[in-house]
């Protein structure tokens, strides 16, 4: 230990955090975690709930596995971080189940899946099993949120596009372009609530990003 | 001990299994009342919902004791009344039953008398989707004939497209329409690529949701095959 200790927010910790927003994000960069994120976009607010049930489970997962760390036998080590997720997104569910039912009852067998979303067993084989309680938990948070905020976007494109409202968890559903515009004759897109525009969207979402960012443009 | 050795993994390994084991039934069991009493409700709010009935968790209870309240029970195959408590007519689990063949089946009536006194009768059904179960609350008017209203609901439809038949436009459709033809029982059909609205036994399907609106067809047809010598009589 050194004898002065790491602030909470050291610059290095914020990396942690900002980073999987931008430059290394999971599904634009990493390409991981994307089965999740064409199945439950077609609407905005499936997206905002998966986005927040994975927050949850990675950053305990995380937590946890990080202080385990030091304990699981390297053989079965993988064994183990499924468990931990596998319980976690029980314990999700079961939760939602008796406390936000309705939400549940939305995303039914998504929530699930979080077990297998690659993300998560990422991230506990590359940081957790590595590193500290704290930066594990700020490392979670970042990845999920980086996870989310592309979902959110995603989920908010194909909804407008596609049926011209938007949901929100807590309000329903709200009409966001106007009557008038579809008397001027413009249509819906039915195409975006199909899984391939999701595809499609998250890669335009990356042409964007590389085009900014050419530090991410492999040219290999 | 030797952390890589077999003795400390096996122990390791134990010893987790019992732990997650141990917190995952105890935190099953203790929400297990509460998700419960969330299903009854739902199921309440989804009766009521078939015969235009908006309800919500906290009055739900109050409102299915004075529309339905004692005024269900279960049918066998040839329309004859069993004698059931209400309670348990109420509980009859569809997920069991509909794997049974139709003559084996029970087949629970809910009794809804509306403030106009006019009886409604709803029935519930079950079937496949594409993902997963689907199931409904099909509402008719005293002449078992004429559907007055319908609600459906899934448990993992893709959303924007087969979990449509949750969205009150697709249910709409299915106010007015007749199952019988000249005593012939026709049901309800599904029809790709539209029919008009006046068309007494076909609703629009899903855009994008073939199988979806395919398996809502063949669980109508089913169940009002189940239920078709009650509704004779």
């Amino acid at each position: 230990m050194s004898s002065e200790k790491e602030p909470l927010f050291s610059s290095k910790n914020l990396k942690l955090l900002t980073t999987p927003l931008g430059a290394q994000n999971p599904i634009t960069v990493q390409v991981l975690g994307i089965c999740s994120a064409l199945a439950v976009t077609a609407k905005l607010e499936p997206s905002i709930v998966m986005s927040l049930s994975v927050v949850f489970v990675l950053v305990f997962s995380n937590l946890i596995v990080s202080l385990l760390r030091n304990t699981i036998p390297s053989r079965i080590r993988i064994i183990v971080q499924l468990t931990i997720v596998a319980s976690l997104v029980i314990l999700v569910d079961q939760i939602l189940k008796a406390f936000a039912y309705e939400v549940s009852k939305q995303l039914s067998v998504f929530v699930g899946l979080i077990i297998t979303n690659c993300i998560i067993m990422g991230r506990l084989e590359a940081f957790a099993l590595g590193n500290k309680p704290w930066p594990a938990v700020l490392d979670g948070f970042g990845n999920a949120a980086g996870y989310g905020l592309i979902l959110v976007i995603v989920g908010f494109v194909r909804e407008l596009f596609g049926t011209g409202n938007l949901t929100f968890p807590g309000i329903g559903e709200v009409q966001i372009v106007p009557d008038i515009v579809y008397e001027w004759g413009y249509v819906d897109n039915g195409l975006m609530i199909l899984p391939p525009m999701a595809l499609i969207t998250v890669g335009i979402i990356i042409w964007v990003q590389r085009s900014k960012n050419k530090d991410l443009v492999d040219i290999s | 001990m030797d952390r890589q050795g077999n003795k400390y993994t096996f122990l390791y390994a134990s010893v987790m299994v019992i732990v997650v084991a141990t917190v995952l039934a105890f935190v099953a069991e203790a929400l297990n009342p509460i998700q419960k009493k969330n299903e009854e409700e739902a199921k309440m709010i989804d009766i009521l919902k078939s015969v235009s009935i908006e309800s919500t968790t906290a009055n739900v209870a109050e409102k299915y004791e004075q529309y339905i309240g004692e005024n269900v029970y279960i049918v066998n195959f040839e329309g004859e009344r069993q004698d059931v408590k209400p309670q348990a007519a109420f509980n009859i689990d569809l997920s069991k039953e509909v794997r049974k063949p139709l003559s084996d089946r029970q087949y629970p009536v809910f009794e809804c008398h509306l403030d106009n006194g006019e009886v409604k009768y709803i029935l519930p059904v079950r079937g496949k989707g594409l993902w997963g179960p689907i199931w409904g609350y099909v509402a008719l008017n005293e002449d078992k004939n004429t559907i007055f209203g319908a609600t459906f609901d899934h448990k993992g439809e893709t959303p924007g497209l087969g979990a449509e038949i949750s969205t009150d436009a697709f249910q709409q459709q299915f106010k007015g329409k007749t199952i019988f033809d000249n005593g012939e029982l026709v049901s309800v059909n599904v029809v790709k690529g539209g029919v008009p609205d006046d068309a007494p036994h076909g609703v629009d399907a899903i855009s994008g949701g073939t199988i979806t609106s395919k398996g809502l067809d063949d669980m109508l047809e089913d169940y009002f095959n189940g239920y078709e010598a009650f509704l004779k009589k």
